[in-house]
């Protein structure tokens, strides 16, 4: 395209037109910013932008709608994670008599968060479906031994997973049934 | 005690000058330090930004509506700045020419101060006559003092002995001699009809009313010495020597830590010094056509007289350091020969052609 390149005339040579332009231009520009709140910079720690769904931020631990945590310790997540952030402690062949003889826990699962590459293998790994990425996309802390996200952190940032299927609820009753039975 | 008070009795003016300077310092440092927030929050409105609005002191934060107002418009942001560039590392590169290299700073910022020696920033306080060097070559000892602050940036642009800073000392040097010259023809007119080089004479010319302050009288003279302002200070649309986008900061990219606080107040306390100069000469300094603030007051006792003057000569500097701030976000920068082109081919012919057309008027009038 050719761009056709007018001789400015004497008046507009004289720069005072654009000077007066520019000016109106800041001038309109501080005006609404003051009064008419015309900001368009967000003031971050208090406000943060709602991420779309779907979005990848940090991954957390979810518990099933018995308060049951739902990761089984299987370590599938440990072996796939890229950065190597997650560390999980498997609770060995010691029943947990709390969780009733029906399938292992982490004794202990740390994600380093400094690590952490939100990349969300673990997410899609879990067979268990007892890890997300969730929405926070901003971990902040004044130490790295801080940033290291231990089980009891990461269930409580991660909530309730209301899955309707409910395996391992039906899995407790089999077992305890098993307890009773009584052969005749 | 007795020793005392004789010294202060028999060296009266010595002391009063000195009391007169420290006033002056402890207005304008806070000035400088205010006009970069000012310069910060301008800035940041005029491009759709908040600023800072972060900074807060403990206990003065606390008090109910007061606090959070002051922390939202950055009051305590100018502490916060000053406080970490004491803290900052003082590097030193190990190319640089180390002499030059510490005396730059201060030679960028002792004539911006002493500049305000002459400026009449009030009338009377008292017997005091509010100006520390009461000079009948006031003017010229201004262009003498102003010029060499550009050497500051200059000697600051070799000692760094590196590219960046080089080209900005250049760019310094070049853009002194294109509006010094149309600088001082710009004043010439302004003289010829006040009569008198001595800028509280200046002053006493424009105190009968709003028309006899020379912006209305010498209005080209002031759109010159307005331009050339700009230049001197290094203000964008004339930051040649800085020019962040291109060089880097330019002569001060070498410099850390308080040194490039030196040159940052050299920066503002320019401004605030220009600023001053266009008051006194085209803005009738401590005047105001209203209300009777035009004469000096007479009476000893008039003291709040002599405060509003003083105030009055604030509030116009401020004004004026805004306008130098608003400018900034208004125009681009102009390449280097542009500003010689607008120095040398308009600016020069334009301030002879406002002398000789002067000159006539007061030939004819005259006669």
């Amino acid at each position: 395209m050719i761009v056709k390149r007018t001789e400015l005339s004497w008046f507009e040579r004289l720069y005072f037109p654009t000077l007066w332009s520019g000016l109106r231009v800041t001038a309109r520009h501080f005006y609404n910013t003051l009064f008419r709140s015309g900001r368009v910079t967000m003031e971050y720690p208090e406000q943060r932008w709602t991420v779309p769904e779907g979005y990848r931020g940090a991954p957390y631990l979810v518990k099933d709608a018995e308060d049951r945590t739902k990761c089984v310790s299987c370590q599938l997540c440990e072996f796939v994670c890229p950065p190597k952030a997650i560390k999980i402690t498997p609770p060995g062949p010691a029943v947990d008599p709390s969780t009733g003889n029906v399938e292992k826990r982490p004794r202990e699962f740390e994600i380093n968060m400094l690590r952490c590459i939100f990349c969300g293998f673990c997410q899609e790994v879990c067979p268990e479906e007892a890890i997300f990425l969730m929405k926070d996309y901003s971990l902040t802390g004044l130490s790295r031994k801080e940033m290291i996200y231990n089980k009891e952190k990461l269930l409580a940032l991660g909530g309730v997973h209301n899955d309707q299927i409910q395996k391992w609820k039906k899995k407790q009753v089999e077992a305890a049934s098993q307890e009773t039975f009584k052969p005749e | 005690m007795q020793a005392l008070l004789d010294i202060l009795t028999n060296h009266r003016e010595v002391v009063m000058t000195l009391a007169k300077v420290l006033a002056v310092l402890s207005i304008l440092l806070p000035m400088v330090a205010y006009s970069v927030l000012a310069e910060r929050k301008i800035s940041a409105l005029i491009q759709d930004r908040v600023g800072p609005n972060r900074v807060a002191l403990p206990l003065i934060s606390s008090i109910p509506i007061l606090g959070p107002f002051l922390t939202r418009l950055g009051f305590w942001q100018p502490m916060a700045d000053g406080l970490k560039s004491f803290l900052k590392e003082d590097f030193t590169p190990a190319h640089v020419r180390k002499a030059y290299f510490w005396l730059a700073p201060a030679i960028a910022l002792v004539p911006a101060f002493m500049t305000m020696a002459v400026i009449p920033f009030g009338s009377y306080l008292g017997r005091e006559k509010m100006v520390l060097a009461d000079l009948n070559v006031g003017i010229l000892y201004t262009f003498g003092i102003v010029s060499l602050g550009v050497y500051g940036l200059v000697l600051a642009g070799y000692a760094a002995n590196s590219k960046y800073p080089f080209l900005g000392g250049i760019r310094s040097s070049a853009q002194l001699i294109s509006y010094e010259i149309a600088m001082g023809m710009s004043v010439v007119p302004v003289f010829m009809l006040v009569g008198d080089l001595n800028l509280g004479k200046v002053i006493h010319y424009q105190a009968e009313g709003l028309s006899s302050w020379l912006l209305f009288k010498q209005p080209i003279a002031f759109v010159i010495f307005m331009v050339a302002a700009f230049a001197e200070t290094n203000r964008l649309p004339f930051d040649l020597p800085e020019s962040e986008t291109e060089l880097v900061g330019g002569y001060h990219t070498e410099y850390s830590s308080m040194k490039f606080a030196l040159f940052f107040m050299g920066e503002y306390s320019n401004m605030i010094a220009s600023s001053a100069m266009m008051v006194t000469l085209f803005l009738g300094g401590w005047t105001l056509p209203w209300f009777g603030l035009n004469v000096r007051p007479t009476e000893e006792s008039a003291l709040w007289i002599g405060l509003a003057h003083i105030g009055i000569f604030l509030a116009k500097v401020v004004s004026l350091v805004a306008i130098f701030i608003w400018v900034r976000w208004m125009l681009p920068r102009f390449r280097y020969d542009q500003l010689m082109d607008l120095g040398w081919r308009r600016f020069i012919p334009l301030g002879l052609a406002n002398i000789v057309i002067t000159a006539v008027i007061l030939f004819l009038q005259a006669k």
